[in-house]
């Protein structure tokens, strides 16, 4: 009984490692991806302005 | 560094890091016996202690980082300590985590007030406090220097979480790695704490990588902004 409860709280301290460093890398994604629109958007505009 | 050699450097480090963390993931839980007190639970012990070390080296770089910023005012150094902070950071707080759980079985219940746990916590929410200061700061020189502040401010907290198992009695287990003369583990139980460390440093400095090439982004927007504004 014991031994199956270390189980799981060893279980359950293994899963939260990993979903913070995935919770991490998701945030790292999203971050990316919006920096990579934000500077399309910004160059479209210095071409746009370099054009008037 | 190039963006090709940073890519590079970067797909280089996953391979060694999940090579090193396929070895030790078997090592721990395919060889390693259970400990005897404690049974399997022990085990957390390979995911907290090299979490700590990774975090804490993580938020001495950041300050070794924030004190050439404050020497030069060159925003590079900050933009490298805040790059690092962050992902220390993020494994500062598995460290609460999995303490938390590893507590819940050993002591009973998930939190204690003590000496080890309290000035942890207290870590934890310094830096987090750095990371909200710099969101909340436009300015960016203004941002670079109260940031630095903050960093070195957070590092003296480090050497009390470090040193508080020695200076007062606490619920927190005495020092059990040979490296702080503790002894209580033994040989083959203690090297894969060292290559789990090894193994998120290499995760860490990939974190970093990509965090400053998100900083080097945002310079580019900003200076781009500057620009289609001169017209």
């Amino acid at each position: 009984m014991l031994e199956a409860r270390n189980l799981t709280y060893m279980f359950y301290g293994y899963s939260a490692a990993f979903l913070i460093l995935l919770g991490y890398v998701i945030s790292l994604a999203m971050r990316e991806r919006q920096l990579r629109g934000e500077l399309d958007r910004v160059r479209r505009m210095v071409q746009d302005a370099g054009k008037k | 560094m190039t963006s090709s050699t940073r890519d590079r450097f970067i797909y280089t480090l996953a391979v060694i890091c999940a090579a090193l963390l396929v070895w030790d993931f078997y090592k721990i839980f395919m060889v390693l016996p259970d400990e005897a007190n404690q049974g399997a639970i022990y085990r957390i012990v390979y995911v907290h202690v090299p979490s700590i070390f990774t975090g804490f080296t993580g938020f001495f770089v950041a300050l070794v980082a924030s004190g050439m910023y404050l020497g030069t005012k060159n925003l590079k150094y900050d933009a490298f300590a805040a790059a690092v902070t962050e992902v220390a950071l993020a494994f500062a707080t598995i460290v609460l985590a999995t303490g938390m759980i590893w507590g819940r079985i050993a002591w009973g219940v998930w939190w204690a007030w003590d000496a080890r746990l309290t000035t942890m916590l207290v870590c934890w929410l310094i830096y987090w406090g750095y990371v909200m200061l710099r969101r909340a700061i436009e300015e960016p020189t203004q941002r670079a220097r109260l940031s630095a502040v903050v960093s070195i401010f957070g590092c003296a907290d480090i050497l009390i979480v470090w040193k508080s198992i020695e200076w007062w009695r606490t619920q927190h287990p005495a020092p059990v790695l040979s490296m702080r003369d503790g002894g209580g583990m033994a040989p083959g139980m203690e090297a894969p704490i060292y290559w789990n460390w090894l193994a998120m440093m290499c995760l860490a400095t990939i974190f970093v990588l990509v965090r400053m090439r998100q900083e080097e982004t945002s310079r580019e927007i900003d200076s781009l902004r500057r620009l289609a504004h001169s017209y």
